[in-house]
Parts: C-alpha cells; structure tokens; sequence
C-alpha cells in the first residue's frame, strides 16, 4: 500500500521481490528458540535508496514496508512499533462482520490509519 | 475471575442457545431440513474463529508447527472461549487430532441423562466451526467432527487436510 506516485511500479516491483526474502526468514525462524521466534522479521534487504522490513503475522499475512535510506530517524524500534499498529489495525478489520477474509480491505479506518503513519514519517 | 468476565459468559451462553433454537424454528416453519441447520451454525463458528484467532495470536510468538498450534487451541484458545482446557489431547501424528473435554461449557446447561442425546449435535456444530475457521486462519485445512457418549463430555475429532 503506498501512496499514488509515478513510481507504483517500481515500488510493487521492491514489495513483490522482498517476499522471497519473507519465506527464507520464516523458515530459518521456525528452529529458533521460543523468544527468538518474533513476528517482526527485521530487516528484509537494503537497496540503495531504500530499505524494506518486514512482518508476518500468525495467520500468514504478510507486511512489507519500504521506507527511504535517507531517513535515518526511524531505528528498529520505531518500525517495529509501526508494525504492530497495522498490525492491531489488521485484526479489527478481520473482526468486522461485514468483511469477507480474503478481500481487498475497504476500510477507512485502516486506510487513515495507514495515512496517518506515513505522514507522519514524511 | 472478575465480574465482566461472568457476564461475558453468560451472554455468550444465552447467545449460543438463542442462535440454535432460532435457527431449528425458522427451520421448522419454512421447508429446510435439519441438516441445514447444523451446516449454517458450523459457517458461523467458521468465521467467528477467524476473527478470534486473529486476536488471540496476535502478541504470541510464532509456531513451531502444527502440533504447537493444536496445543495453543487446547489451552489459550479454550480457555478463553469457555474458561477452562481441553482435558485431553491425543494425536496419531498423522493428521488426526482428538480432543476431549470432559465437561463441555455448552452442554453443561443439560440434564446429564440420557434424555437430551439426541439434540446435542445441534450444540457442538458451532464450536466443531470455531475449531476448523480457527485452524484455517493459521494455514491448517481441516475437517472437524464432535461426537458425545455420556452427556456433559465430548470429543472432537480434527482430520487435518494435507495440500
């Protein structure tokens, strides 16, 4: 999910390559020890203007997030927060009765919500 | 446990109730059969588990494996939807789980006898949904069936199906 730009392409392109990279954590995870084994995969792969992190969920969904190299504010920590509240966002929408699992997610509070983190780290 | 915890049980008890008898009446009046009936109750715990899982394992580490996720269902899972574990847990490590609950939550409101054998079927398809809508939610096709020989106890059986 990004914001319309000229670059949707490319961007999809990033998203699509780094699921690769999701599988290859997932399955290196599964031996780890119990407190090893986070939702949150860290780092996928750096590319040279920007670096993509990603996160699975219990029920295998997956989320990539992109952000720009040059943005140094943004640690570990910080993503890892952004995660969970799209997390947490997630499951309410899967909880609503009226959402079929499996769609395109048509909910504006998730849509907000996911604005309103990307403006913020702009 | 607390005093909203009580009434969210009582609710979902009354709930429960209300859902089977509502859907046998409507049943009764219009042309559908019975199994029908047991078909839409076990579609609704379909994606009342999904939801569900959702949340429950949503600040819980990663499985290790399917045995692992059985053994979540057993204890968390039950536990919060009818305050207390499965009894027993057995499995042929081939894909066949049972799951035995000595004094199941939604047929406790029964007399123990005899009398009600026949109409506990109508009371296990909800939950026999929750298993496989739960299981299916973390990636785990399956076929759940619940069987009851002395009233408040039962089994449920788990047929996992391997793609």
């Amino acid at each position: 999910k990004s914001a319309p730009t000229e670059s949707e392409l490319k961007f999809h392109y990033t998203v699509h390559t780094s699921l690769d990279v999701v599988d290859e954590k997932v399955s290196a995870l599964g031996k780890a020890l119990v407190d090893q084994r986070e939702l949150y995969l860290g780092l996928l792969y750096p590319t040279e203007d920007y670096k993509v992190y990603g996160y699975v969920t219990n029920s295998k969904v997956k989320f990539v997030m992109v952000v720009d190299s040059s943005n140094t504010a943004l640690r570990d920590n910080e993503i890892r927060s952004m995660f969970r509240k799209l997390h947490n966002s997630y499951t309410d929408v899967m909880c609503n009765p009226f959402y079929n699992p499996g769609d395109q997610i048509q909910s504006r509070a998730f849509d907000n919500m996911v604005m309103s983190m990307m403006v913020q780290v702009c | 446990m607390n005093k909203s915890e009580m009434a969210d049980e009582a609710l979902f008890l009354l709930l429960h109730n209300e859902m089977v008898s509502g859907l046998y009446r409507a049943a009764e009046q219009g042309d559908g059969e019975n199994g029908r009936c047991i078909t839409k109750l076990e579609n609704m715990g379909f994606r009342v588990g999904q939801g569900l899982i959702e949340r429950f394992t949503k600040d819980t580490a990663r499985f290790k494996d399917e045995l692992d996720i059985m053994k979540f269902i057993c204890k968390d899972f039950w536990t919060t939807v009818f305050k207390k574990q499965i009894d027993n847990l057995r499995t042929n490590h081939q894909g066949i789980y049972v799951l035995q609950d000595n004094k199941f939550r939604l047929l406790t409101q029964m007399s123990a006898g005899k009398q009600y054998l026949e109409h506990a079927p109508k009371y296990l398809a909800f939950t026999c949904g929750l298993i496989r809508g739960a299981l299916s939610n973390l990636g785990i096709k399956s076929i759940v069936t619940a069987e009851v020989s002395t009233m408040p106890a039962c089994k449920f059986q788990v047929m996992i199906q391997k793609m």
